[in-house]
């Protein structure tokens, strides 16, 4: 495991975001975590990425309990973390983006050449076809720049990428645009912690499945042991669904 | 079209790239919409008044666009990366009113007085810089309570120690000739004298390019001031950025308070108030975004040329100067909707 929490909980003020969640993701694998909204998947991944700090419970980086004090920590140590609404700048071109933060230097300058290039050459090696890196990312779709964040992750030496929601606001199409690069980039050894709501995009790219209810797991699952429909049952509470099924038949 | 769908190895990109022709990418340009109105305000005065468009008319303005200039400049910077600096203009005098103050009532070196001021005006610039990230208050309000701070400070101390409203008498100083030929001085160039806060104008114009296109600095520039969430999200250090944005106000602030100072070997209290608008307007005309995030170093020093050709051009047209606030205010609004429509088009385009 690269990543790994045991009995992990989080609180605010009174309200317990998360209660006793534990699981872990290895090398070259795919954990869905999955859960309605108000789940707690956003806490959790915001404790993984460093935004957060938990108050119970271990978090372990290679087996080691670690605290991830800022996202700078967290990247420090390979986790990446890739986020629906802050992925990106729109109003800069796609290769300013791709090295933002952690640009490469000439000297004194930051080596423009350079990052024109690799960035062209990193997105042609996931299979992400832009018309030019030059371009303001506010310009590209948002599968694209989802697979701009991601592309930047893998050429960062990310080992642990985690993705927040990257399929929520996209189309049929574009979603499985994403779901590709999620699954090359775990083809490329990369552990990937992908967070969603929808069964139907997690059950065919995940390797296991963490489901998250109110805070707190409701267990994990291996993809033999699960089927797409099981899991949207699970998620949106079986016997609640049916019960409301029920209630709607009567009026 | 649908991206991602073609084999890695098939070169479609190319053929694409072709489409934004060498005429969209000068559009989309941030400091377009400058250089199209300098070149309209320059054919304009210059078809109606020959002293205008003679060698002694372009040093004349230019004088103005290079003081101006070395602030715009500065303020553009701190525009692209989300913020503004109301106490800009009255810091010039802050810091022209410490040297004149220090080297001629206290016997200070004009060149130690000159340090002297640079380090308040630092310290106001980083405390500007350090109000504003630790707070997150708007800068908007935070650098209006430095400017109302420091107007009240310049008239306060100046009364106090002079009992006027200005401090004069910098030419008898010591070290008073050396830092006047350096700041204040002129140099010719075929016949006509130009003023030397031009060349420090430019100078000031390429290292801030430099460092917008050609530095990290600059790309943390852009990024805080696009989304600084998302700058700090991969690690960009957003507080310092802005800091040193501010600080860097403060310097140029200070460049051309000591330049005004020598120039005119006194200063009046009050100097400096209200300029801080023109900076941010040249700014704007010189393609900065008000919200942060996009503009030109270049496009703000081409900004400052617009307001110097005015400035003198009106003059020499014999008309009254008080038709250069209207011109002011015209020319502000159509740069901002220049820059919109161009930004648009650009942007329509590339989709």
């Amino acid at each position: 495991m690269i990543l790994e929490t045991r009995g992990i909980g989080k609180r605010f003020g009174s309200v317990l975001a998360l209660r006793e969640v534990s699981m872990g993701v290895a090398a070259g694998e795919v954990l869905c975590v999955l859960g309605d909204n108000g789940a707690g998947k956003s806490t959790l991944i915001k404790i993984l990425s460093g935004v957060h700090q938990h108050d119970t419970g271990a978090l372990l980086v290679d087996g080691e309990e670690v605290r991830l004090s800022s996202p700078r920590d967290a990247l420090d140590r390979g986790i990446a973390t890739v986020y629906q609404d802050l992925a990106m700048i729109p109003l800069m071109s796609v290769w300013r983006n791709f090295f933002l933060g952690s640009e490469p230097r000439k000297g004194l300058a930051f080596d423009v050449a350079r990052a024109r290039r690799v960035a062209r050459e990193e997105l042609r090696a996931m299979g992400i076809d832009i018309r030019d890196v030059d371009q303001p990312v506010g310009t590209l779709s948002g599968g694209e720049r989802q697979s701009v964040a991601i592309a930047r992750a893998v050429h960062f030496g990310a080992r642990v990428l985690i993705l927040d929601e990257p399929t929520s606001a996209l189309g049929v199409k574009q979603a499985g645009v994403v779901l590709r690069y999620i699954a090359r980039a775990r083809d490329r050894g990369l552990a990937v912690i992908f967070i969603t709501h929808n069964p139907h995009h997690a059950h065919p790219v995940g390797d296991r499945f963490l489901l998250l209810n109110r805070g707190a797991g409701m267990g994990e699952y291996a993809k033999a042991d699960i089927t797409a429909q099981e899991l949207t049952a699970l998620m949106s509470g079986g016997a609640e669904l049916e019960e409301l099924a029920h209630e709607l038949r009567r009026e | 079209m649908s991206p991602g769908t073609a084999p890695a190895t098939e070169v479609a990109a190319d053929e694409r790239i072709a489409r934004v022709g060498l005429a969209r990418r000068l559009l989309i340009r941030p400091e377009l919409g400058a250089v199209v109105g300098a070149v309209l305000v320059f054919a304009f005065f210059a078809a109606q008044s020959p002293v205008f468009r003679s060698p002694a008319g372009v040093a004349n303005w230019l004088d103005p666009a290079a003081t101006l200039g070395i602030m715009a400049v500065a303020v553009a910077l701190l525009m692209i990366g989300g913020e503004f600096d109301l106490s800009a203009g009255v810091l010039t005098g802050t810091s022209g009113l410490i040297l004149v103050t220090l080297a001629t009532r206290f016997g200070l070196n004009v060149w130690l007085a000159m340090l002297a001021g640079l380090a308040v005006a630092l310290a106001v610039g980083f405390a500007n810089g350090l109000i504003v990230t630790r707070t997150r208050l708007p800068s908007f309000i935070v650098t209006l309570g430095t400017f109302l701070m420091l107007q009240g400070v310049n008239l306060g101390v100046t009364k106090a120690i002079t009992g006027t409203v200005q401090v004069g008498g910098l030419r008898r100083a010591d070290g008073y000739d050396g830092a006047s030929t350096l700041l204040a001085g002129t140099i010719d160039v075929g016949g006509t004298s130009f003023r030397v806060a031009i060349l420090w104008w430019l100078l000031v114009t390429a290292v801030a390019t430099w460092v917008l296109m050609r530095s990290r600095a600059g790309n943390w520039i852009f990024a805080v001031g696009g989304d600084e969430r998302a700058a700090r999200a991969v690690g960009v250090p957003a507080a310092r950025t802005k800091i040193a944005l501010f600080m860097t106000t403060a310097f140029a602030a200070w460049l051309v308070g000591s330049i005004l100072a020598l120039r005119y070997t006194s200063v009046q209290a009050n100097i400096g108030i209200g300029q801080e608008f023109i900076y941010i307007i040249a700014a704007v005309i010189g393609g900065c975004l008000l919200t942060g995030g996009y503009g030109s170093a270049v496009g703000a020093a081409i900004g400052a040329v617009i307001f110097g050709m005015a400035d003198k051009g009106i003059v020499f047209l014999g008309w009254d100067a008080d038709w250069f606030k209207f011109f002011l205010g015209a020319m502000l609004l159509l740069a901002t909707l220049a820059n919109r429509l161009v930004r648009r088009y650009a942007e329509e385009v590339r989709r």
